[in-house]
């Protein structure tokens, strides 16, 4: 009896009693924390919950509050619930608006993670060899990397632009001289082909640390038992690769998924069918008149949900994997 | 997230230059294997060289045209789209006002992730799981969504057009990639050093401070570097934010460039390879970190 209202009292002090105690025990963890979540909650949580709320109005730049001059004009939008998003995935030209550039996004994002992680894991390789020059290898490697994104994206530009220097090069070869800059279908390809460029080191540098990592007694006893270059791969290297991987991929998806710059850069806001829903959320918020806010951030919001709902799979995917293996 | 074998070892390995794990004893590897090897790493560093190489060599063709015709460029190499940059631009603010930008992204954003990291790390305090998840989350937010309502509230706070606006905004960029980086190298370090400095007297901030700092050395290069590279670079949030030209960042400063000057590309590669030099000397001082630092983030899911 006695024990039950005991246990009943503290219950009722439950929550807040709980808060102290913990707060006592772990402060330390917390004061440490503070900054990232303070930082972390009034720059993206904030915004987030408000940019979910714009995506339920009809905002945009000439019903929002701004200041001309000394006058301030206060916000008119109204909340028109979810008819953002119905009409961003089944209204009229929804085709055209959202699902190709889904599509494109999802080819785009898949073809450009698959060709880093391929090019990253064989370069890795490469480089893990005894081999003479190989610090001066990698140090060049890195170099696209480590120049801003901008600039190397402006490089490009030049080299492909109509008598840049990769045309020229087609040319005296004979070989057909795309619009890289113009046709839709060349756009794609020379945006992947950028980012492919811009991403590979990154890539290349995480696996290569992953392969430094593997014990090389376990290369010895595979030799002993006589594995052939390839089952060595298959059997040593591929399992010593797989928790690097399995992180190094998930990142690369999301920050490919979101990737603002390159697409932005290459072709600002000339190449309507070669944008992103990254780009495309950008150009309908910041690159017409009147901006579009309440559709921009419905897109965000959509692209976040997608993410979310593939981050989640992805980890029970792999959770599921390891399972099977351990 | 269970991982097998590759956890460890990647502390203990002091640089990324430790002996190479060869399947095959030294000298085994065949002369052809090694030619290939070389075949293939040469042409790729060229790949990865050259969109550099060609905009640093325009950059030193004098005329507007010049990229059309890069052969001419030889007999007549100039570095005068450089003097004009620096002379008729506000190119030394906008390299002044990104440096101070990015310095203090770099010092903040490293500090501030490496004491989440490090509390993530060795604390387990309630929701440091969902804390990592978190911050897994914020990589995935399109800066469509976030830029209205980023600006509101900065307009809210005052700080548009002001440094501490770019800079907190870059560290939230930036933060949750080097927190997670660094608590997979936090992990890496063995605990009997948190207690030998506990049983010395330090408090829990103390031993992180005096001793997993200098151990993380190479995890905090890689940060910084990495927290650098995203301020450096960054356009979106730039532009948005910062409407006075003489506060602009060099990202911003230099596309207002092509407007206003007419895609004069060969005045574009010159203070393009200006912006860059900084960048690759910050590189430059992290790089032979990278390896070890970057793996140790990786390897831990």
């Amino acid at each position: 009896m006695t024990v039950a209202v005991d246990g009943a009292a503290r219950k009722r002090r439950g929550p807040v009693e709980r808060f102290r105690h913990s707060l006592q025990k772990h402060w330390y963890a917390y004061a440490m924390t503070a900054p990232v979540v303070v930082v972390l909650g009034v720059l993206v949580g904030y915004p987030l919950i408000q940019g979910i709320y714009l995506t339920l109005t009809d905002a945009n730049s000439m019903n929002s509050a701004r200041t001309i001059g000394v006058n301030h004009i206060a916000a008119t939008y109204d909340f028109i619930g979810l008819h953002n998003y119905a009409d961003i995935l089944w209204g009229p030209t929804a085709w055209d608006r959202f699902w190709s550039h889904f599509i494109w996004t999802v080819v785009w994002t898949a073809s450009c993670v698959v060709l880093h992680y391929v090019i990253g894991l064989c370069l890795a390789l490469l480089l893990n060899q005894k081999l003479r020059g190989r610090t001066l290898y990698r140090m060049l490697l890195i170099l696209p990397w480590a120049v801003p994104t901008f600039v190397t994206v402006f490089a490009w530009r030049i080299m492909l632009s109509d008598s840049g220097i990769v045309n020229s090069a087609l040319g005296a070869l004979h070989l057909p001289q795309p619009a890289w800059l113009e046709d839709t279908l060349f756009q794609r390809i020379a945006a992947i082909l950028v980012n492919v460029w811009v991403g590979v080191p990154f890539m290349m540098v995480s696996l290569l640390g992953g392969l430094q990592s593997i014990p090389s007694e376990l290369y010895e006893a595979a030799e002993m038992d006589g594995a052939s270059a390839w089952q060595r791969f298959r059997n040593v290297t591929v399992p010593g690769l797989r928790s690097v991987s399995s992180t190094v991929v998930l990142l690369g998806i999301i920050w490919t998924f979101n990737q603002f710059n390159i697409i932005f850069l290459l072709f600002g806001n000339n190449a309507p069918d070669a944008q992103i829903l990254v780009t495309w959320a950008y150009r309908l918020g910041f690159g017409q008149q009147p901006r579009d806010y309440a559709q921009s951030a419905a897109y965000g919001v959509l692209l976040l949900s997608v993410l979310i709902v593939f981050t989640t799979f992805y980890r029970r995917w792999l959770a599921r994997n390891e399972q099977a293996i351990g | 997230m269970t991982t097998t074998t590759t956890e460890t070892s990647a502390a203990q390995q002091p640089g990324p230059l430790s002996p190479p794990r060869r399947p095959q004893p030294r000298g085994t590897a065949s002369t052809r294997t090694k030619v290939l090897s070389h075949l293939a790493l040469s042409t790729a560093s060229l790949i990865a060289l050259f969109p550099i190489g060609w905009l640093v060599y325009l950059s030193f063709g004098p005329d507007k045209d010049d990229y059309l015709h890069p052969g001419r460029i030889l007999s007549k190499m100039s570095f005068s789209n450089y003097s004009f940059v620096m002379e008729h631009t506000q190119f030394f603010t906008w390299l002044g006002n990104t440096a101070l930008v990015a310095g203090a992204t770099c010092v903040i954003g490293v500090f501030i992730a490496a004491t989440t990291g490090y509390a993530v790390s060795r604390m387990r305090f309630p929701g440091y799981k969902k804390l990592m998840w978190v911050l897994l989350v914020t990589q995935m937010f399109p800066v469509a969504v976030l830029i209205v309502p980023m600006y509101v509230i900065l307009a809210d706070l005052g700080l548009i057009d002001t440094y501490g606006a770019l800079i907190l905004v870059y560290c939230s960029t930036a933060v949750p990639y080097c927190a997670w980086m660094l608590k997979g190298y936090f992990d890496t370090i063995p605990y009997e050093i948190d207690e030998a400095g506990r049983v010395d007297g330090l408090s829990p901030f103390g031993t992180f401070w005096r001793l997993i700092l200098p151990l993380a050395r190479p995890g905090l290069a890689v940060a910084a570097f990495y927290t650098c590279l995203t301020a450096w670079g960054e356009y979106a949030f730039a532009s948005t934010f910062m409407l006075d030209d003489g506060k602009y960042t060099l990202a911003v400063g230099l596309s207002s460039f092509v407007s206003e000057h007419d895609a004069q590309w060969n005045l574009m590669a010159a203070t393009a390879v200006l912006i860059a030099i900084p960048v690759s000397l910050v590189f430059y001082l992290v790089q032979k970190h990278l390896v070890t630092g970057l793996t140790a983030g990786g390897t831990k899911g």
